[in-house]
């Protein structure tokens, strides 16, 4: 009895926030296969381990528990995402010359945008999806990835450099 | 704030991250220097391209749904597994439990303290915060004869209400704040071009009687109690003309 009420909590509190662990999944994975399995072990995970939450709001929690099941996973396969730090070119390219104008309508390009986030380093992807896909504050970030709030601030900062700089030279050579 | 800072600090701003002085000082700055506006557009059209992009968002597919509620109800009912499943399960549990607990102990050490301040950044905050469009007044109106009954039934006293429009300081409105952990009423002054915000409320039975006069972040604070009610009038004025403003209205509120 206490098994199913358990049960029937946990469907309330956190199967609601399943579009928010796959869209995590799915931009940390680049796959949808992939996605779908580390939600499944995350909410199997998530499960296990309801009793020891406690707060109001379940999706920073689980979306902790996404993050920390990709990382798992990923270690598990081995295959390491190639890190490279560009920043320094970045900022010589004078990332700001680019005309917000033209952004604006590149907007529309809805490929080149996701082309562009797809192609981050993933602790550059996931504050970018973190924040602006779901909104949540720099302090829950801080909390979901295990780092201080400056840290937030700087890697979102260059972040959106990167993505600027990105999208400045796609929209050059055409 | 220079270029440097404000480079440093245009993410939070757009995010709305920044405490307001700050963020008051960024706007100071992105009206004078054209290279940090432009970053400010840049980071901008960028965060609305990125929200605007409906396609960008992943939804889980239906079928997912489904099958995480079979596994669900099949793991609530799964019975207890052999003991070396168990152990291997405790340890496991054990270390993501540790995890949970320092990510969570890391998210609530990070969390600044509510916010108490000092009374004098109480009531210099609420009175930047006023400067910032569309706060400053609730009712507009230069006649005391309106201000003061505007106040009645949203409070629990009666603030002094003067128009000073001969002496110089015309009455512009009042407005409701919440201040020292009560509501307060603010009549809003003008004075060339300059606001200053009177806070009202009644006094504490040891309020000071003495006028105490503060300086903080360019702001000149002076604080009095006179006839059970405890006054603070802030503003950017020079400080002799606020002495002077404060003079008038002790002289109209005996």
């Amino acid at each position: 009895m206490q098994t199913s009420n358990n049960a029937k909590r946990f469907e309330q509190a956190v199967l609601p926030h399943l579009d928010a662990a796959y869209n995590l999944a799915r931009w940390l994975t680049h796959n949808e296969q992939d996605a779908e399995d580390i939600v499944q072990e995350a909410y199997l995970r998530a499960f296990k381990f309801f009793h020891s939450f406690h707060g109001t709001d379940a999706r920073p929690w689980l979306l902790t528990i996404v993050r920390n099941t990709y990382y798992t996973w990923i270690q598990q396969k081995r295959a390491h995402e190639p890190i490279a730090y560009l920043d320094e070119e970045i900022e010589q390219a004078g990332s700001d010359a680019l005309n917000p104008e033209e952004l604006v309508l590149q907007s529309m390009n809805h490929d080149l945008l996701r082309e562009a986030l797809e192609q981050l380093p993933v602790e550059f992807r996931e504050v970018i999806i973190l924040r602006e896909l779901e909104g949540l504050s720099y302090k829950e970030i801080a909390a979901i990835i295990a780092v201080p709030l400056g840290t937030v601030m700087s890697r979102l900062a260059r972040a959106r450099k990167r993505l600027q700089y990105y999208l400045t030279c796609r929209m050059n050579k055409e | 704030m220079n270029c440097n800072d404000t480079q440093q600090l245009i993410d939070a701003y757009v995010d709305g991250e920044l405490d307001l002085v700050r963020s008051l000082e960024i706007e100071r700055h992105l009206q004078e220097c054209a290279s940090c506006m432009q970053t400010y557009k840049n980071r901008q059209a960028l965060r609305t391209a990125i929200s605007n992009s409906s396609t960008l968002y992943h939804h889980a597919p239906a079928s997912l749904q489904k099958r995480l509620q079979s596994s669900l109800h099949t793991a609530s009912k799964v019975a207890p597994s052999p003991r070396t499943v168990v152990w291997r399960t405790l340890i496991a549990a054990a270390a993501l439990t540790l995890v949970l607990v320092l990510a969570w102990n890391a998210f609530r050490m990070l969390t600044p303290p509510p916010a108490s301040g000092s009374l004098t950044q109480q009531v210099l905050s609420s009175h930047i915060r006023s400067l910032m469009p569309g706060h400053l007044t609730d009712v507009v109106s230069t006649d005391q004869h309106t201000v003061k009954p505007w106040f009645d039934g949203k409070l629990d006293f009666s603030p002094p209400v003067v128009d000073l429009k001969q002496q110089g300081y015309p009455l512009i409105g009042g407005r409701l704040d919440y201040v020292n952990n009560r509501s307060v009423a603010v009549a809003v002054y003008h004075h060339q071009e300059h606001v200053i915000n009177l806070f009202m409320w009644p006094a504490d039975q040891n309020a000071s009687q003495e006028t105490t006069t503060i300086t903080q972040q360019g702001y000149h604070l002076i604080s009095w109690t006179r006839a059970g009610t405890t006054y603070w009038a802030v503003s950017d004025l020079e400080e002799a003309q606020l002495q002077d403003f404060v003079r008038l209205i002790q002289q109209n509120t005996q």
